[in-house]
């Protein structure tokens, strides 16, 4: 989406001539104009206003009251009670909290995973496809950019039945001597398997019994559970071949000179990737890592259709969470309470990103 | 010497050449072979499926699946998928290429503000916006209404920003010379600078098809019933297994397949056009 937003990106020389081009003229026509402008972009603007201004509103002061589905909430049906469902969160020990506490750890390894993976997998693609005298270019990249405008739903079925007990990928693994997991039913964490490989089994003391906002340090680390692994797998699956669009668009934009130069300046291929092909992709690369940071933090269809938080919790993500807390417990001021939550987490990610990254640049 | 001799435009040496069209070649097949195992399954029969699941190939062909389907409310599904996605993107190319050009072209105070804000509601993440979104909806008692459905996603931003970019593109001269020949606002506006804004159009017409048609929060949190269940929301309803006894993966996938043929359709003609228009997407 955000790469048509920037296709059409902005002139700035079209609209120096239309300021040159156009003189003020009389009132009455500047007044039709003005009067022209707003009725133009009123039903547009309603739409935001009544769809997405003041329903956050809305939301903000249902996330500070007790409101149970019954009733209207803005006319009695709910009671002001202050930051409880924000302390229910973020600092009591019960339930809400260990349920959303897990949810942000799964969807950290979630986010920590898919965001690198696509995006070197989008670039390694863009750059193969980028090559000069490429046969079959075309098939290629549609071939990799179909699964990204297919829906969320159709691919989770089609995962559903690849990673089933008896499934596609477990006939492989069987092939090849192995034994698949029961994918969906596996709540196993990647990195605590990792470990029992070594024969760590049982937590050390210090992570069991110490912890943050009430989870150990031992679960805190446990890594992405086999199920997560699959939406993850999915998600980089259906993902890439639209960063991979974006990508190749900024390759073709660098011209053939600079990286003719580089070869008579006797580079090898790594070499021009890493001094000259990267710099120069440097804004592409930021655009998707910030895409991706943003959308890997909102990843609900996947969770809804294929593991509904399942096995143990360990595929529950803050938005489903949210869902789930309201529209399924029906305890709306804590399912509002997190909604604002994960908003806070994905725009102090993505300012920190773009502090980072920028740091770096001054650097240079 | 050597150094010299790999400097050859255009060109790769044998090794490499070998290794970037096999990678090509096995990563397209990671890509298309989930596709093609889905069209083949949905042609088997269950147990058929569930004992042969690698061969896309059914032992048996049956159309078992598709007729089950055609029993249940698919059809009606995808009539409401079909009808919520029309309406959508009929509304959004009104409402967006009305408000672009406005932004674009037309002078009036506070318009610099209005933009402003309209970036700032991009930003705004939707997963976020599924409790509010069922709380307006139903408050103004459109929730379980097609209306209810339609109208949260004619709140586009994007498009509204797509179309002013784009007008601000097109030379004012055109438009000018209607002005002086005595068009009013909104006629220079319909037959004159619409019909010069087509691969615009086009990019916000695909977008909003697929976005739409793709669309499933909106469709959990606008409605409740089953009769106004969309492809997505029906769908994903299958897979929960309302449908009762053994795991019936080829009346799913069948329900997917069928699922994604529109989009296929709408993405083969224009992919020509998305390609390119991403191909500006990054131009500095």
């Amino acid at each position: 989406m955000a790469a048509q937003i920037e296709a059409t990106a902005a002139r700035p020389a079209a609209s120096a001539r239309r300021a040159r081009g156009r003189r003020p003229r009389g009132g009455g026509i500047r007044g039709r104009e003005a009067a022209a402008g707003w009725l133009f972009t009123a039903p547009a603007v309603l739409m935001i206003v009544v769809f997405l201004v003041v329903p956050i509103l809305m939301a903000a002061w249902v996330s500070v009251s007790d409101w149970s589905g019954i009733g209207n909430p803005f006319g009695g049906g709910a009671h002001y009670v202050g930051t409880r469902n924000y302390s229910a969160l973020l600092t009591q020990g019960g339930l809400a909290r260990q349920q959303l506490v897990q949810s942000i750890t799964n969807n950290f390894y979630y986010v920590l995973l898919v965001v690198p993976l696509q995006t070197v997998l989008a670039l390694f693609l863009a750059v193969a496809l980028n090559r000069r005298r490429l046969a079959g270019r075309g098939f290629f990249r549609t071939a990799y950019y179909f699964p990204s405008v297919t829906s969320t739903v159709a691919i989770s079925i089609v995962f559903l039945f690849l990673f089933s007990g008896s499934g596609v990928v477990n006939t492989i693994l069987g092939d090849l001597g192995a034994n698949g997991p029961t994918w969906f039913a596996d709540p196993n964490g990647l990195i605590h398997l990792l470990l029992g490989v070594f024969g760590v089994h049982t937590p050390p003391a210090a992570l069991a019994n110490h912890g943050l906002l009430g989870q150990s340090w031992w679960d805190w680390l446990s890594g992405p559970s086999i199920a997560m692994t699959v939406i993850i797998v999915l998600s980089i699956w259906t993902t890439s071949g639209t960063f991979m669009l974006i990508f190749l668009a900024a390759l073709q934009n660098i011209p053939a000179e600079v990286e003719e130069a580089a070869i008579m300046d006797g580079t090898n291929a790594w070499q021009r990737m890493r001094r000259v092909t990267l710099p120069m992709l440097r804004p592409t690369l930021f655009l998707v890592l910030t895409l991706g940071l943003i959308g890997c933090w909102q990843v609900f269809d996947q969770v809804y259709i294929m593991s509904q938080g399942n096995p143990s919790g360990t595929t529950l993500t803050p938005a489903y969470l949210s869902y789930l807390t309201s529209f399924g417990n029906q305890q709306w001021g804590e399912g509002a309470a997190i909604s604002f939550l994960l908003f806070a987490i994905i725009v102090v990610l993505t300012v920190l990103q773009r502090f980072l990254l920028r740091e770096r640049d001054a650097g240079r | 010497m050597s150094r010299h001799r790999s400097y050859r435009p255009g060109g790769l040496r044998p090794a490499a050449r070998i290794a970037t069209y096999g990678s090509l070649i096995l990563f397209s097949l990671i890509y298309i072979l989930p596709f093609v195992i889905e069209l083949g399954s949905s042609f088997k029969t269950d147990a058929d499926a569930t004992a042969n699941p690698l061969n896309p190939i059914p032992g048996h062909w049956t159309l078992a699946a598709f007729h089950e389907l055609a029993q249940q409310d698919f059809p009606l599904w995808f009539f409401n998928s079909a009808f919520v996605s029309v309406s959508v993107t009929l509304g959004r190319i009104l409402f967006d290429s009305l408000a672009g050009y406005a932004l674009a072209r037309l002078r009036f105070r506070g318009r610099g503000a209005l933009f402003s804000a309209i970036i700032a509601v991009m930003a705004v993440p939707s997963v976020v916006l599924m409790i509010p979104k069922f709380l307006v909806l139903n408050e103004l008692n459109l929730y379980n209404t097609y209306a209810g459905m339609i109208m949260p996603l004619l709140a586009d931003a994007a498009g509204v920003f797509i179309m002013k970019q784009f007008f601000e593109s097109i030379p004012p001269s055109v438009e000018e010379a209607a002005r002086i020949d005595g068009a009013g606002i909104f006629r220079t506006f319909w037959s004159v600078v619409l019909p010069m804004a087509r691969p615009a159009l086009i990019t916000l017409t695909v977008l909003s098809f697929q976005g739409s048609w793709n669309e499933l929060s909106n469709f959990i949190v606008s409605r409740q019933s089953p009769s106004l269940n969309t492809l997505t929301s029906g769908v994903a309803s299958l897979v929960s297994g309302q449908l009762g006894q053994g795991n019936q993966y080829p009346l799913k996938l069948a329900a997917a397949l069928l699922m994604t043929i529109p989009v296929a359709i709408v993405f083969f003609v224009f992919q020509r056009q998305l390609v390119r228009g991403t191909q500006g997407a990054v131009k500095e």
